[in-house]
């Protein structure tokens, strides 16, 4: 199963900080089993960032935000195409791969509204391109929606190494260099203010699942040994 | 204050050189090297380490034998094996062996040494790693107590900060960004990677103009034509124009070295009015670097 703790608030409305309106997506996919935030969440941050100032639209649920010709074909509506048209970040409550589906299909800025700590043997229903590593401590808003951890050699958190070249990794020219990746993106969408943020040392302790989890029923029906004990 | 910290400070022209730890115990003869080369003609000596991420004797090791031979060392610090709780005792270890400069650098990855199933540690960044230093000078470091208070150090060290930067690379931009964010983060001078072009290199000061900080260029000595094919082939963000190609493949069979420092010597010549100094890398002809700087007339 997919485990993802939701951001807290203030971390999420820095996020968005100086982004005038806000499209708040949520995955209608996992939310069940995997609490990646319902309809409840969506609202609560939604009232949020209204009380922060900013203008926000939507919510609206997609079912599977990992995949990307849904999201498409599902935003092509006038009245969402319009919405999305006027977004200057979509927030996105999914897992790491939906919020990085989302920013890759939409070509806009945005920001996770949860942390991804685990991806239980799947890597979104509908796995694509991107790739979440579920560390727990999501700063995809900062990147261009491009997780450095997973396309960084290094894993890296600001900026690219003395390594990269041509837009390649030092480590084989058949791989791209992740920070180059965010760069151009980054620079696509007019936000290199982004690339130049200081981002603090990974907090390693946030990787494991918490105990709370061991002790559900969902975890149960993955971890069968685990169960019976 | 460090020697190189005075030096760059008075605004002289300052010159480092590099010494390379060899693999295994025998530090004889790089500790000679130092001593018969670089002592007196450099102000402070780079010691790499574990360069390329082939296991060897470390750099701080190495920079203590320099501090007793009355050299000045700079501590290299790749951000590659160690993770935060090593590299701020490594910090302190620095500190209390009378070594106060230190360069962070990322480092190379692990796939491009000798021991490639090593973990790559990489919990800090080069950007990460200065801000460690500076909180420890500050007597304090990246942990919290058992109330979530901030540590407080018994006695605190103080550094001369250094990193580095690429200026040659194909996308200079993103190379300029992480270099403002270095300095944000507490650097106090920058050491380049190599340069073999003055024009490009006046191009990249001109774009950090704006960053208070002495850069000492990027100098290696090119030992003959083939390296510096190689390096084109190989090295990230390292260009050697043609003309510099052929001038060492038409280079005395017997005496390729002469060219090689007459190259090194003009690039510093052609390149001092635009920094602050040059950090010169020979990869083991420190014999030469007399010559070097004769060549370079400082």
């Amino acid at each position: 199963m997919i485990r993802v703790e939701a951001k807290p608030v203030e971390e999420v409305v820095q996020a968005v900080e100086g982004d005038r309106r806000v499209l708040i997506l949520r995955c209608g996919g996992c939310p069940e089993g995997a609490d990646t935030g319902g309809p409840a969440a969506a609202s609560a941050a939604s009232s949020a960032l209204w009380g922060a100032g900013h203008e926000v639209l939507g919510p609206i649920a997609i079912d599977f935000l990992c995949h990307k010709a849904l999201i498409l074909s599902r935003l092509a509506a006038p009245e969402l195409a319009w919405q999305v048209s006027r977004a200057d970040r979509v927030l996105v409550f999914s897992c790491g791969l939906g919020v990085q589906a989302v920013a890759s299909a939409l070509m806009k800025p945005v920001a996770p509204a949860m942390n991804t700590q685990d991806l239980g043997g799947l890597r979104g229903r509908f796995p694509g391109v991107e790739r979440c590593r579920a560390c727990g401590d999501c700063l995809l808003d900062r990147t261009g929606g491009i997780c450095p951890i997973a396309s960084c050699s290094k894993s890296l958190v600001n900026g690219t190494c003395g390594g990269t070249n041509k837009g390649k990794c030092e480590v084989s020219p058949e791989k791209d260099c992740g920070w180059f990746l965010i760069y151009k993106r980054l620079k696509e969408l007019g936000r290199l203010r982004d690339y130049r943020k200081y981002n603090k040392p990974r907090d390693h302790s946030r990787e494991d699942i918490p105990d709370a989890l061991r002790r559900t029923i969902w975890w149960g029906l993955e971890v069968p040994e685990e169960a019976s004990q | 204050m460090s020697r190189l910290q005075e030096s760059l400070a008075s605004g002289r022209f300052t010159v480092t050189g590099e010494i390379g730890p060899p693999k295994g115990t025998n530090v004889g003869p790089v500790l000679e090297e130092a001593e018969h080369y670089l002592k007196g003609n450099v102000v402070a000596v780079n010691v790499t380490d574990i360069q390329t991420a082939v296991m060897r004797l470390g750099s701080l090791a190495v920079c203590h034998l320099l501090v007793e031979r009355g050299i000045e060392p700079v501590f290299q610090m790749v951000c590659r094996d160690r993770n935060r709780l090593a590299l701020q005792s490594d910090l302190l270890n620095a500190s209390v062996l009378g070594i106060e400069n230190v360069l962070a650098i990322t480092g190379d990855h692990t796939l491009m040494g000798d021991h490639k199933g090593a973990m790559p540690v990489y919990d800090l960044d080069s950007v990460g790693l200065l801000k460690a230093m500076s909180l420890l000078e500050k007597g304090r470091d990246m942990g919290r107590d058992s109330k979530g208070k901030p540590n407080e150090l018994d006695g605190k060290p103080r550094f001369f900060k250094g990193c580095v930067v690429t200026p040659c690379a194909e996308e200079v931009e993103p190379q300029i960004i992480k270099l403002e964010k270095k300095v944000a983060a507490g650097a106090q001078f920058v050491q380049t990677q190599a340069v073999y072009d003055p024009k490009v290199f006046e191009a990249f000061m001109r774009k950090v103009e704006h960053l208070k900080v002495p850069i000492l260029v990027g100098i290696v000595v090119l030992k003959n034509a083939g390296m510096a094919k190689y390096m084109n082939k190989f090295v990230p963000g390292v260009l050697v124009p043609d003309p510099l190609i052929k001038e060492l493949a038409a280079a005395p069979k017997d005496n390729v070295a002469s060219v090689s420092v007459k190259i090194a010597g003009r690039l510093i010549r052609e390149m001092k009015g635009m920094c602050q100094g040059a950090h010169l890398m020979t990869l083991g002809w420190d014999r030469y670097v007399p010559d070097i700087l004769a060549e370079a007339q400082l």
